[in-house]
């Protein structure tokens, strides 16, 4: 909503300046968002009467004019525009003015001819676009006056940014109504027009959708001039309220939209066949927009129509066959009550947005019809003459909104708001906000005015009343609650760990977006249909990840196009798989790391990550998550993973997740290093781990003895681990691998193991026999379960 | 003890003394002691003499070969010391290195900017009791709208460009359905947040289709306008760590709150004189809040009458924006290390 200042002030004029009107107004929840002025700043641009207009001798398009701008004798100036004849009162830029862009006016000579000053176009104003020939000011417009004052430009266009439940100050009536409650003013609406009927011309009206538009006003005026000029005044009115002029009849009837909120419609009567019937559209039928649109109407939408046919969207927009042109003498006007509920949504269904159906999908005072209509009546004849015929009104009743009558509590009021208002200030408040009030025991009971069709409950009446005595007067307090807090369990998985941890060791966390593109969806899980956005931004946004893994592989593509050799991203997030008609949206860690296990240092060669490397930094985020020791690696194939180098990880015997190095076929295809890892931890079987638990720490000497074996290459480090530690019994305390080793001086097919074994017994020294009795028991039960011979 | 004994004792004294003193190395200081000091050494070797003196001459003689004796391992020892000195000053000297050159070791990554700040706003309200509580993503109409008294086709649904799936689901746009899955089922009282992405149908130069929000809200038999005031002015305040920053809270409309308000904070980056920032105005709007409209609350069982609640909902991207200066929306979801690293 855009509106001119000075017009506001017609209705209401606070003592206070634009700025803290402006501030005023957002503070009662009408949020200004700008302040522009109505023009741009120029000076020296005169009121001018043409004298006389003689051709130029010397160009075909340039006239010679003299003009009389009040100074002693009239000034000579050459105008090229075809618009200018003698006896028009134009704006004349004097030699030494100054326009819009910082254009300065000198003497000049065209073609041969002096010219002192030049005669302005609308946009050399600033005060449209663009325009065709001079700008014309009213007859009576005096000779020598400043063009600023004589147009008022002087003034201020406020834009207000509405919530949707203000449809009540759609309207230069509505914000003068809000800040006359502000500032304790009245408010001076314009005297109310009542029109002469000259005629008794009249069309019937049909309501047969009565729900969708309880009430339906119209009227016949005959004999007008569509051609003619609409009024300076009410051009610039439009212009600083953001509507372009068209033509008067349209004009006016925006004007009263502007004015006092009511969408009007004009139709050309002569076009128009029989009587008028407001109905649903019926399946099939068509309407040709005043816009070009053609549309194909759904039987859901509300339609003026003739005997004959669809002529308007109602409350939307009109049809291109019944509008009025400048060749129209008689017209019907409209003014009618639609319900929100049968416009809203309509016109966005249609791919339209108009001021009316704006209006009518917020809400439109169900008690503004024949005000709005004496008033256009009133300013067509002004303009366009012609006679009017009766109002015409169809209403029905039952389905107009009724008058609420709202029981207001005292003790609630306090109760909401936190703050105790006297009587008379609420009272006051809700007076002048137009509501009307009859005491009860335990407060009031409130009747809003038909334009605050918003408030509803009890609840919005204590807003109101909030909102006027100023959010910022209520004080600031800190109440006690009863809510407790439950705090997290101990062993719970508790992601700020995690990430410290992560990031702790070098790692950067990433968000990336929950849509991906169908393609890289496949990259990953290339057996699962993801769920399909219906209305996606684009291809690249369109379906919702079954893993973190491609936005990640994303990221570090781009990363790597940006000349950064390591990338170690990591991402918590939902997944979202889709299982038969469940959705499962499971929260997800995940990561990424490809380049040097280290940054790149001084004393320390690079070295290529691997799998181990990933290993090492799985185990610590399930460290933190206190479920290492619980944790199973097991060797198994994911589409998106290298064969040979990818585990899934179990625990309980439940999948906790995916690690593994990028699967060679798709970093060749991503164009991707190949020791990228990957992996992936779903955090709903982290955590509630076992909590730490105390054993006594044993007083004796431990004892290392390390053995280095040699074992088929297939037999896994777990199976041989799992065999020691079986057949060392409980002496063994902890169990080191410092080296795997296959190559010269051991048998092709076969690897060795270097092993360390610290034995300690909780009550007692260990002696050397009780030692070798361990390592010989360990020895021999790796040699016949696994062949395992010692290493010489 | 002859004359000429007592001379040759002095000269001995004399050229150990001087030998101690010319030793540059504890090699040729312990050959100098050996030389003279040692168990055949030149003073021992007149110590054992002592016994061809005649008896009268022994007790003078013996007490000045001592006195030499001690003076000359007094003169070692001090040689010593310093000859100890003098190595390890050496050893220390090649033993320095240059503490200026890098450490070795990994080096530390970052949380995300967002990650950072949502960490902030959950701690400051877990200060203030407030408990944190998650939702789905994928959320169904009657949770994002239809409980949170937004009707369908209203124009308040304009405010939310939903991406919707073909079963009717949607992406949640606001973090607000949280509240309604946490007070379905229960009673209260309540006093939750809810940080999470959301989504809408947006994509520009200051919108991204993902964001995040955190939204919070309180439910008890007692709760006015006044308190969630003091909630918001304790959050606004730690989070920007200026404990005299202005708040403003403007009328405002959500469906499901009533009344409501946005609150603005005095421009942090000009301190409310003006800039490029705030647009000029001196302010800037941080989030949305009011109190929860009995609808809400009848929607999910809880008598309106008995039970008053606070609810108010704030942007994590402009607020880790205005906190560190972050000028485009869009470096958040870039994961560019060059971002991410500025926030170690």
């Amino acid at each position: 909503m855009r509106f001119s200042e000075a017009w506001l002030r017609e209705w209401v004029d606070p003592a206070i300046g634009t700025q803290a009107l402006a501030d005023q107004l957002s503070m009662a929840g009408l949020e200004v968002d700008a302040v522009e002025p109505a023009a741009p700043a120029f000076d020296g641009v005169l009121v001018g009467h043409v004298m006389t207009v003689e051709p130029h001798p010397d160009a075909h398009k340039l006239r010679l004019c003299t003009v009389d701008v009040g100074a002693d004798a009239p000034l000579q100036i050459v105008c090229g525009a075809a618009n200018v004849a003698a006896g028009m009162r134009v704006p004349v830029a004097t030699v030494g003015a100054c326009l819009p862009g910082g254009f300065k006016i000198k003497k000049a000579k065209l073609r041969g001819v002096a010219s002192f000053g030049m005669i302005c176009s609308a946009a050399e104003l600033g005060l449209a676009e663009s325009s065709e020939g001079i700008l014309p000011l009213p007859a009576g417009a005096p000779v020598g006056d400043s063009v600023r004052d004589v147009l008022a430009l002087d003034d201020q266009c406020i834009e207000l940014d509405l919530t949707p439940d203000r449809g009540d100050c759609l309207s230069v009536a509505g914000v003068a109504r809000e800040v006359g409650v502000l500032n304790q003013l009245p408010v001076r609406a314009p005297a109310p027009a009542s029109v002469d009927t000259g005629i008794d011309a009249r069309v019937s009206v049909t309501l047969s959708a009565d729900e969708a538009c309880p009430r339906y006003l119209c009227r016949v005026v005959q004999g007008v001039d569509a051609a003619a000029e609409t009024p300076l005044w009410m051009r610039e009115r439009l212009r600083r309220s953001g509507l372009r002029p068209i033509s008067a009849v349209v004009d006016v009837t925006n004007y009263v939209l502007l004015e006092l909120g009511q969408p009007m419609h004009a139709f050309d009567l002569d076009r128009l066949q029989g009587d008028i019937q407001v109905r649903l559209a019926q399946a099939g039928e068509s309407l040709a927009l005043l816009n070009g649109d053609h549309v194909s109407l759904r039987d859901d939408t509300l339609v003026i129509a003739d005997a004959a046919r669809p002529v308007a969207l109602a409350g939307i927009m009109g049809g291109a066959e019944t509008a009025v042109d400048a060749d129209t003498t008689n017209l019907l006007l409209e003014s009618a009550f639609f319900a929100p509920s049968a416009i809203s949504g309509k016109a966005r269904s249609y791919g339209l947005h108009t001021d009316s159906s704006h209006r009518f999908e917020r809400g439109v005072d169900p008690a503004l019809q024949a005000q709005a209509m004496e008033r256009a009546t009133a300013l067509l004849l002004d303009i366009v003459g012609g006679s009017a015929g009766p109002v015409q009104e169809v209403t029905s009743a039952q389905w107009l909104p009724q008058p609420l009558a709202l029981n207001l509590r005292r003790q609630r009021i306090g109760r909401v708001l936190g703050v105790e208002l006297d009587d008379a200030r609420i009272e006051d408040i809700l007076s002048r906000l137009g509501m009307r009030l009859q005491p009860r025991a335990d407060g009031w009971q409130v009747t809003p005015p038909s334009s605050r069709f918003d408030v509803l409950l009890e609840e919005d009446l204590i807003a109101e009343i909030g909102r006027v005595h100023g959010y910022d007067r209520i004080p600031v307090t800190h109440a006690r609650s009863a809510a407790t807090t439950r705090a997290p369990l101990e062993m719970a998985f508790d992601p700020e760990r995690v990430r410290q941890v992560l990031v702790a060791r070098g790692w950067f966390e990433a968000i990336t977006y929950s849509f991906i593109s169908p393609e890289q969806q496949a990259w990953v899980d290339p057996a699962l249909t993801p769920l399909a956005l219906s209305n996606p931004l684009s291809a690249e946004l369109s379906v919702m990840r079954t893993s973190l893994w491609p936005g990640l592989l994303q990221a570090a593509r781009q990363n790597l196009a940006r000349q950064q050799g390591r990338v170690w991203l990591f991402e918590s997030g939902l997944r979202f798989r889709p299982d038969g008609t469940v959705l499962h949206q499971e929260m997800m860690w995940s990561g990424l790391m490809t380049g040097s296990a280290r940054p790149e240092q001084w004393g320390e060669p690079s070295r290529p990550l691997d799998f181990f490397d990933l290993k090492a930094e799985v185990a610590a985020v399930l460290a933190a998550s206190g479920c290492e020791r619980d944790c199973q690696w097991v060797a198994d194939q994911h589409p998106a993973l290298h064969p040979g180098q990818s585990a899934r990880l179990l625990r309980d015997g439940e999948t906790l997740g995916w690690a593994g190095t990028l699967h060679p076929s798709l970093a060749a295809e991503l164009d991707l290093p190949a020791n990228l890892q990957l992996f992936d931890l779903a955090v709903d079987r982290l955590g509630n781990a076992a909590k730490p638990g105390f054993s006594p720490l044993s007083k004796y000497p431990s004892i290392r003895r390390d053995i280095a074996i040699v074992v088929d290459a297939s037999l896994t480090y777990e199976q041989v681990r799992d065999g020691i530690r079986e057949s060392a019994g409980e002496l063994l305390r902890e169990l080191l691998l410092f080296d795997v080793y296959a190559g010269e001086h051991v048998a092709a097919g076969r690897k060795s193991l270097a092993l360390g074994l610290m034995l300690q017994a909780p009550s007692q020294t260990l002696t050397d026999q009780d030692v070798e009795a361990v390592i010989s028991r360990v020895l021999e039960h790796l040699a016949s379960a696994f062949g395992a011979e010692l290493r010489g | 003890m002859s004359e000429g004994d007592v001379a040759a004792i002095e000269d001995l004294h004399a050229a150990a003394a001087a030998a101690v003193g010319q030793a540059s190395d504890l090699a040729e200081l312990d050959e100098v002691r050996v030389r003279y000091l040692g168990k055949s050494g030149l003073l021992t070797a007149r110590l054992k003499g002592l016994g061809k003196l005649p008896a009268e001459q022994r007790p003078a003689a013996g007490q000045a070969i001592n006195e030499v004796k001690v003076v000359l391992q007094g003169l070692v020892d001090t040689r010593r010391a310093e000859l100890e000195q003098a190595v390890l000053a050496r050893r220390l000297a090649d033993e320095r290195v240059d503490v200026t050159l890098p450490g070795r070791g990994q080096s530390v990554g970052a949380l995300h900017p967002l990650t950072r700040t949502l960490q902030r706003i959950e701690r400051l309200f877990a200060n203030a009791g407030f408990g944190v509580e998650e939702g789905p993503e994928v959320e169904d109409y009657y949770h994002n709208f239809e409980a949170l008294n937004i009707p369908a086709h209203h124009p308040a649904r304009a405010m939310h460009d939903t991406f919707y799936f073909d079963d009717g689901r949607l992406l949640r746009t606001h973090t607000s359905p949280v509240q309604i899955r946490v007070m379905e089922g229960q009673q209260p009282p309540f006093r939750v947040i809810a940080p999470g992405r959301v989504y809408r149908c947006d994509s520009d130069l200051t919108h991204t289709p993902m964001f995040h929000q955190v939204e919070g809200f309180l439910v008890d038999e007692q709760a006015t306008f006044a308190d969630l005031k003091g909630v918001l002015y304790d959050f606004l305040r730690n989070f920007f760590e200026q404990d005299d920053l202005r708040l403003r809270f403007r009328p405002s409309y959500f469906p499901f709150t009533e009344p409501s308000a946005e609150v603005d904070v005095q421009c942090v980056k000009c301190g409310g004189r003006g800039c490029r920032v705030c647009k000029q105005t001196g302010w800037l709007e941080v989030l949305g809040c009011g109190m929860i409209h009995p609808s809400v609350l009848g929607h999910v069982g809880i008598d309106p009458e008995r039970w008053l609640g606070y609810a108010f909902g704030m942007g994590v991207e402009r607020l880790a924006m205005l906190r560190y200066g972050i000028d485009d929306i869009r470096l958040y979801f870039d994961n560019d290390l060059r971002f991410l690293s500025q926030f170690a």
